[in-house]
């Protein structure tokens, strides 16, 4: 089944040509409409006219996370804001977030990619689609919401939390499809253990679209052997608009359709793009985007491209599952955390010393974030209340700054480790 | 003669071995712990004692880098009979100073009471008052 099978079966070099064309009219809008764009090409001095085939896209400088933030709020946005219809909003690596604006027809775009993959996955009007990711700035609620609605699925907008009552819910109302983050599928499997409710025989669950954060082949035999639920793995950041990808019924890999987004893998020290097979660091332009492009975006996700022949018919290149990330950010329940954002929220706290230490764990199917802090000796007080309070204070700075909840321990000036080279502040022992 | 005695209190981690350090510590500045008291929480703990020569440890800790304050205390001479520590508790309690914390030290048919109150001064003046014996400076 396919949503727009002359799109999706176009053969490949029909595509290049579409592609060429798309990507030939964005660099010369942005080269004449857009300051960033024009001086960070005339900086590697490129102009419209030298992109000549698909292939001189690797003529083009790179866009970074830091671009996103130094022009934040508005200033990368290529259209007035008259046309800017909604904005969603994600964690930055340190004091600003990154804040993306969608046209109209960039979300069009978007839902039209999870129409594609939804469609892929076998789900249609038939299927009622139970979506707990969260519904707000964050992309993943209302992007998987008119995804649904677009191929004519019932849509019940669960978001997250009470997850008891999220199985109820999908039992009275027979819900056939789930997205979620897999960490928290996981939970939703262990609270309906404890409710006595078998997913095999008590739900009509029949697939389930995982992502937002990374999981492993062998947590999906886990999750499909203790369901009997067929998984997809979801993949899209905010940037690129939110969820939109997955792979299709053949599994075996995330289709990326080529006329939305053209991607390059990349060498990540030499910058030099890699052929199909060999892995490295994922780089993305979005052809159709409107108010807010990305242009050869480093979006740090660490994968490979597949191109040979998928089974479904689709002609478009697949990534693999992606297995790691080309800078330290962590992906905690869901949602994006950098380091430095902790380390910026800690050095804001007077009390708060030079060192700190980060732990990440995961205890049943939610993971956990600690932070060790040495205190100033100063801060440090005989009343034990004082020093719950100022316990309590840095948790709630972090909570309030990266919103996850955080354990906070204090420690004795000296207790921490020091580090003579690179400092390694950040112990993940997520098994995943 | 002060009555308001010098406690010293220490910020332990909650790990093994810590409260062992610290105590090495103490043997190897020759401090001698009269009375101590332990409050904890998940990580980390407060360990309060009474020294002899309070300003001379403090410093000696202070130098090896342990985290350490100084805090009065007031200590409160209780018979060893039942009603004894009511009665402490009680005069304190009519005055409204509030007791944050306090740890007991017994020795034969000797008890001490030492307690952090929010007013030591006054709390002196109304335990005096009252007729009930506390433990001066030059005693530790």
């Amino acid at each position: 089944m396919y949503w727009n099978p002359k799109i999706e079966c176009m053969p490949v070099e029909e595509m290049k040509q579409l592609q060429y064309e798309e990507l030939k009219s964005l660099i010369t809008k942005l080269y004449e409409t857009n300051q960033f764009y024009h001086d960070r090409m005339e900086s590697k001095g490129v102009k419209p006219e030298d992109i000549k085939c698909l292939e001189d896209i690797s003529k083009l400088p790179f866009m970074f996370k830091q671009d996103l933030r130094d022009n934040y709020p508005t200033k990368m946005f290529t259209v007035p804001n008259n046309q800017i219809v909604r904005y969603h909003v994600s964690s930055g690596t340190t004091g600003k977030p990154t804040l993306v604006g969608y046209t109209e027809n960039d979300l069009g775009y978007w839902t039209e990619a999870l129409a594609r993959s939804l469609t892929s996955a076998g789900v249609g009007p038939e299927d009622t689609l139970q979506v707990c990711y969260g519904y707000g700035l964050f992309t993943g609620g209302l992007g998987l919401h008119y995804g649904g609605e677009k191929v004519g699925a019932t849509v019940l907008p669960a978001s997250t939390g009470n997850s008891e009552r999220q199985i109820e819910l999908m039992m009275d109302l027979g819900v056939t499809a789930i997205a979620c983050t897999p960490s928290y599928f996981i939970h939703l499997i262990d609270v309906a253990k404890k409710m006595g409710v078998d997913f095999r025989k008590d739900t009509k669950v029949r697939v389930a679209f995982l992502g937002a954060e990374p999981w492993s082949e062998s947590m999906k035999k886990k999750i499909e052997d203790a369901t009997g639920i067929e998984t997809f793995d979801i993949y899209g950041t905010s940037e690129q608009a939110g969820p939109m990808f997955t792979d299709c019924e053949c599994h075996n890999g995330i289709h990326i359709p080529s006329d939305i987004m053209y991607v390059e893998v990349i060498d990540p020290e030499t910058e030099e793009v890699l052929a199909p097979g060999e892995r490295g660091e994922l780089v993305v332009t979005m052809l159709k985007k409107e108010a807010f492009p990305l242009v050869r975006y480093r979006i740090k996700d660490m994968t490979t491209i597949l191109t040979d022949p998928c089974p479904c018919g689709r002609t478009s290149p697949r990534i693999a599952r992606i297995t790691g990330r080309a800078d330290d950010m962590l992906i905690i329940r869901g949602i994006n955390v950098f380091p430095s954002q902790i380390e910026y929220t800690l050095m804001q706290i007077p009390e708060v010393g030079d060192q700190y230490m980060i732990y990440v764990t995961r205890e049943g199917a939610l993971d956990n974030l600690k932070i060790q802090v040495e205190i100033k000796p100063d801060a440090f007080s005989d009343n034990m209340e004082d020093m719950l309070k100022l316990r309590h204070k840095i948790e709630s700075a972090l909570k309030k700054y990266l919103n996850i909840a955080v354990t906070v321990e204090l420690k004795a000036p000296g207790e921490l480790p020091r580090f003579e080279g690179k400092a390694k502040r950040v112990i993940d022992n997520r098994v995943i | 003669m002060s009555n308001i005695i010098k406690q010293l209190s220490i910020f332990v981690n909650n790990e093994p071995g810590r409260l062992a350090h610290i105590s090495a510590v103490l043997k190897e500045c020759g401090i001698n712990m009269r009375a101590f008291n332990l409050a904890e929480s998940t990580e980390f703990g407060i360990l309060r004692t009474i020294v002899d020569n309070p300003d001379t440890a403090f410093e000696k800790l202070r130098e090896k880098g342990i985290i350490v304050k100084k805090t009065d205390v007031i200590g409160v001479y209780l018979q060893d009979t039942p009603g004894a520590l009511f009665q402490a508790a009680d005069v304190l309690g009519k005055a409204s100073i509030n007791i944050e914390y306090g740890y007991a030290y017994t020795y034969k048919d000797k008890a001490i009471f030492f307690i952090r109150v929010d007013n030591p001064e006054k709390a002196v003046d109304v335990i005096g008052k009252a007729g009930i014996r506390l433990v001066s400076e030059s005693e530790i």
